[in-house]
């Protein structure tokens, strides 16, 4: 088994679960009708693409793995999402920005997983990309929106942007298996930048000093925060209680 | 005293629709106005009405009917326009404007008989 396309693949969904497991908290519990309903669409976009992922590396691993079981049955140290799905919901104005951070991040991955000479992962990637462009569009219009907004407003916002710029340094610094499998995230950085700053400054936000400030890693390895131990207990409760249950 | 009586949704009036009454001289900053929104189905040739949402703009205005009316391919294409661009006959008038159309068949194209010459038309 290729371990490297194993590990991104897992990389790439766990991501994908973790942010929609925090974004699925929203769901009855948001400001407006529609926003409600918007953020749990965004949610089962991001869960039919984890079990995309998870399928795959159900695959490429065999002796019976299933999504299932990658997805329920791994502990934090065996997750490999990027710690900046992981953060906590806090407000709608950090729900939005963290979405717009990570969409503008899978934007550029998925445009280049696009040309991977692997023919699931760029159907995969393709597919996606659909689903991601409106993310993006969807939640950078929140953060204009909220950003130049009410004083109270863009008071969330700001400490939004405090709290989430240190876990996007992480997107950036490629774990083994994807340099080994070539995906370069690090080129990515410019691109994403183009994406975020201009939305940042309709939003009459600024970074400042946040541009120097300590970028926590480790999530791609499995060293996470203490915010994914509940998620996951919450998450995997059901099946490490009845295991193999079904409905 | 003359009260302008102003219908938001269709032809009902907003004393039972439980919405703002239109004689209400300030309205918060914070309340998004209503929106009707019309969906073109992939074989349709005309957008239906599907119901209205709440949106602060017409850019959010659309994002919501994309994401509460098209969840499952009902469309290809939205029109939203505010309630209030919506102008509609009073319900009390439907007498005078429709019922005298109720007996003038020879408005039919079928009421004639056409010469079999031109019986193709």
């Amino acid at each position: 088994m290729d371990s490297s396309l194993f590990d991104f693949s897992l990389y790439v969904a766990d991501s994908a679960l973790v942010l929609g497991q925090r974004n699925g908290a929203w769901c009855g519990h948001g400001p407006v009708l529609e926003q409600d309903i918007a953020i749990t669409n965004i949610t089962l976009d991001l869960i039919g693409q984890a079990r995309s992922f998870y399928q795959y590396a159900a695959t490429l691993q065999g002796k019976g793995a299933s999504e299932d079981s990658l997805a329920y049955c791994r502990g934090e140290r065996e997750f490999k999402n990027c710690l900046l799905t992981e953060t906590p919901n806090v407000d709608w104005a950090q729900t939005v920005l963290r979405q717009f951070l990570f969409s503008s991040f899978q934007c550029e991955l998925f445009t280049d997983m696009q040309q991977d000479p692997n023919h699931t992962v760029s159907a995969i990637a393709e597919k996606s990309l659909k689903e991601v462009n409106y993310h993006c569009r969807w939640s950078g219009e929140w953060v204009e929106r909220l950003g130049d907004g009410t004083p109270e407003s863009h008071r969330r916002m700001s400490q939004a942007l405090i709290n989430l710029w240190p876990y996007t340094g992480e997107l950036f610094k490629p774990a083994s298996y994807e340099k080994a499998i070539g995906i370069d995230s690090a080129a990515l950085q410019g691109r994403w930048m183009n994406r975020v700053q201009p939305v940042l400054e309709e939003a009459t936000l600024s970074l400042g000093n946040l541009l120097h400030v300590y970028m926590h890693t480790g999530g791609k390895s499995g060293i996470h925060t203490e915010e994914l131990g509940p998620l996951l207990a919450e998450m995997q409760y059901m099946q490490r209680m009845y295991p193999g249950c079904d409905w | 005293m003359i009260t302008i009586r102003k219908f938001y949704y269709g032809d009902i009036p907003e004393g039972t629709a439980g919405h703002a009454p239109a004689e209400k001289q300030d309205s918060p900053a914070t309340d998004w106005p209503l929106w009707e929104v019309f969906i073109r189905s992939k074989q349709g040739l005309d957008h239906k009405h599907v119901g209205s949402l709440h949106a602060a703009d017409a850019k959010m205005a659309i994002e919501n009917a994309r994401d509460v009316y098209t969840r499952r391919l009902e469309g290809v294409s939205i029109w939203v326009v505010e309630s209030k661009q919506v102008h509609a006959s009073s319900p009390q008038e439907a007498g005078e404007l429709y019922e005298p159309s109720v007996d003038k068949i020879y408005r039919h194209p079928t009421f004639y008989n056409l010469p079999d010459e031109v019986n193709y038309m």
